[in-house]
């Protein structure tokens, strides 16, 4: 089985420590949910997860399947099992959906096997209409340039459809909720339950609760300046939605001060 | 008594010029074109060695160009040097040639179907040409580009014992496309070359010419010229491809004649020489005339690339589009400079050009430097000119998703060059483009 264990880890973005000591660990076949308010090191988590070359970690420890992550590059990171959808997923002009995901895929192909030929088209275009079909995709999408000139909703639907394709073990997936209306907030949770299953961990980072409607974690983590200062199971995020965030700034920052 | 020191300045920066060339008028060919060689001599003759105060030449400098070291291939020369690699002789565009032209130093093939022939189309080297349609050739030599536009020009006008006449007759549609390779191999040789496009009114064809030699040690050089007739209402798909060795200086002065309602598409390939100077000049002679100018560079090393465009709107509803897109790695250094001028009366023109680049390192530079000379009042002109960097974030994201870095530059450097590759109709060119793509980011 699968595990992603995150130990003391402390982060900073030039010299300024975001993550102060966050430990957690995900199951394959769990989904967590981190919520938190601005500005408290969510996303900051997700890059350090995916190995952004601005975050530094000053220390502790990122073990997937018992191999220390630290080491890796993103992209042997990727290969490994780990997926991020982006927040804010970045253009490529020039590059079609299509050639993307199929570099892509080739590129885990060739990692397991040198002498790899790629994909056949064939096999490549059936499996890519198949997974815009489950994410009520245009056909047409797939020779649109990756992300350029996408809308906030084709963007977030583009980062679950190469989830689909990839088939990570453990997804995380950066306020997938932002800049979507209601149906397409539907149609990508949808997409990312039905990948759901036995063989995915997810991690849910959002801001707001509504996403969580959609998509059921098994375990909800509150986190507050750079470090998870609560966990519970689904009640907790509710606990959120009526709440808000300012009792667990007075009950944590009250006692940091203290 | 010490003596006084010598003044030496002088001395100095008389060595830190261009030598001149020590070609003499016994250079010139004999032939057809006698006359006119003649007097392209004595034009050359008038001109001295660019300077970076010259305004064309600011930004490439000339003042370590061997002149006098060259010299002009002997006859036969080819059979000493290196051969032709069989991949410049394969089609580019299509199935099969129509005809195909092997310019060597110091000789020649042609090949061409004789069903073009039997229409009345000449596709031939210079020195047939000049054997075989010297009042033709005479007619149409030097009508576009003449020896007093340069140095260079005059140079080749004078000395280029290569080259090709294509003339196709009135109304006569070529469907299968021609070919001519220029193979400049050696060292302390001077290659010139002459092509001369003359489309008739109202016919079409598709010509690929490719300019190209090995990379050798030492220097060597080629000066071209290129000159092109669209007639009325007639059809040029014209694609240059050059990958001189590393080790040539390239020059090369070279524009389209494109008269009422006539069309060209013009592409442009360069990823070869040590220094190119190139003048492409689209004259958009006739109401209506249409071009289109697509350039794609990739420079490494210490190539240093210079591509000067004009396009002239010489007559109402003309319409230009150029977009010129450059690549460039290690200490690398491209120049384009573009204008385009429309000239009093030239109504309901449209002019468009961009140039856009993508610097690679950080020691690689690009200038672009856009111009409109606008003397007629109801028109559309539009320019755009970007230097930009490879950009970390696309890296990470492409990265992310599990493709090793060189991967991800490739594929951030093959979009970029997507809009240029969308312009191209061959298959062939577009796949040697992404071949030259993958040699230069792996070299």
């Amino acid at each position: 089985m699968s595990q992603l264990e995150i130990k003391n880890l402390h982060v900073s973005i030039e010299d300024k420590e975001i993550l102060k000591g966050l430990s957690l660990t995900i199951n394959q076949g769990e989904i967590h949910a981190i919520m938190g308010p601005n500005g408290t090191g969510k996303s900051t988590l997700a890059y350090t997860l995916m190995g952004h070359p601005n975050y530094k970690v000053t220390e502790g420890e990122i073990i997937f399947k018992g191999q220390n992550v630290l080491d890796l590059e993103p992209d042997e990171r990727s290969r490994a099992g780990i997926f991020l959808a982006f927040q804010y997923p970045v253009a490529i002009p020039g590059v079609t959906v299509a050639n993307f995901l199929r570099t892509a895929l080739n590129a885990r192909r060739r990692a397991a096997n040198p002498e790899d030929k790629g994909m056949p088209i064939l096999e490549f275009r059936k499996m890519l209409k198949e997974k815009m079909d489950m994410l009520k995709m245009d056909h047409a999408f797939a020779g649109r340039y990756l992300n350029d000139g996408f809308s906030g909703g084709e963007k977030k639907r583009a980062e679950i459809l190469q989830m689909a394709a990839l088939r990570p073990e453990i997804a995380i997936l950066d306020e997938t909720d932002s800049g979507l209306d209601i149906d397409a907030l539907r149609i990508v949770s949808e997409g990312v339950n039905a990948l759901a299953g036995p063989d995915l961990g997810v991690l849910v980072i959002t801001h707001y609760q509504r996403l969580l409607n959609y998509i059921k974690p098994n375990f909800v983590h509150i986190m507050l300046d750079g470090r998870i200062v609560e966990s519970g199971g689904a009640d907790l995020a509710l606990h959120l939605e009526e709440q808000g965030y300012d009792w667990v700034r007075e009950k944590y920052e009250e006692t940091a001060e203290a | 008594m010490q003596e006084k020191p010598k003044v030496t300045v002088t001395r100095t920066r008389r060595d830190s010029a261009a030598k001149e060339f020590s070609f003499t008028a016994d250079s010139i060919p004999a032939g057809g074109l006698k006359d006119v060689r003649a007097k392209a001599w004595n034009a050359f003759t008038k001109f001295s060695m660019p300077i970076n105060t010259d305004e064309a030449w600011r930004r490439t400098d000339l003042r370590f160009l061997p002149a006098s070291d060259f010299k002009i291939p002997q006859e036969g020369a080819f059979e000493d040097l290196p051969v032709v690699p069989e991949y410049l002789l394969k089609p580019l565009t299509g199935e099969q040639h129509g005809g195909q032209i092997t310019l060597l130093p110091g000789g020649s093939r042609v090949d061409l179907d004789p069903a073009l022939v039997a229409r009345g189309v000449i596709f031939t080297d210079i020195r047939t040409a000049e054997r075989e349609h010297s009042e033709l050739l005479n007619r149409l030599v030097g009508t576009v580009v003449k020896p007093e536009d340069g140095k260079f020009a005059a140079l080749a006008s004078a000395l280029a014992g290569n080259g090709v006449l294509l003339y196709v007759p009135k109304n006569v549609k070529v469907e299968t496309p021609l070919h001519s390779v220029l193979w400049g191999p050696g060292v302390d040789l001077a290659h010139f070359s002459h092509l001369i496009v003359y489309v008739e009114d109202g016919a079409s064809v598709t010509y690929v010419h490719e300019a190209a030699s090995p990379n050798e040690t030492g220097h060597a050089m080629h000066a071209g010229i290129v000159e092109i007739h669209v007639g009325k209402d007639a059809n040029l798909r014209f694609v240059e491809l050059q990958s001189w060795g590393r080790h040539v200086w390239n020059f090369s002065h070279e524009r389209a004649h494109v008269e009422r309602g006539g069309n060209i598409d013009w592409i442009f390939g360069a990823v070869g020489s040590r220094l190119t100077k190139n003048f492409s000049d689209l004259d958009l002679a006739g109401e209506g005339a249409q071009g289109r100018m697509s350039g794609f560079y990739f420079t490494d090393g210490t190539q240093h690339l210079d591509h000067d465009t004009q396009q002239n709107h010489l007559a109402p509803h003309t319409t230009s589009d150029l977009l010129f897109k450059g690549a460039l790695k290690g200490k690398s250094r491209s120049v384009w400079q573009g204008m385009i001028y429309v000239a009093p009366g030239a109504q309901k023109t449209d002019g468009y050009q961009a140039n856009r680049n993508l610097v690679l390192d950080d020691q690689a530079r690009a200038d672009s430097i856009p111009g409109l000379e606008i003397l007629a009042d109801d028109v559309r002109c539009t320019h755009g000119a970007t230097v930009g960097k490879l950009e970390k974030e696309p890296l990470f994201y492409l990265k992310s998703r599990g493709i090793p870095q060189a991967d991800a530059e490739r594929l951030v450097v093959e979009g970029f060059f997507d809009p240029i590759m969308q312009r191209i109709p061959f298959e062939g060119v577009r796949e040697r483009f992404q071949q030259a793509i993958q040699d230069k980011l792996s070299a």
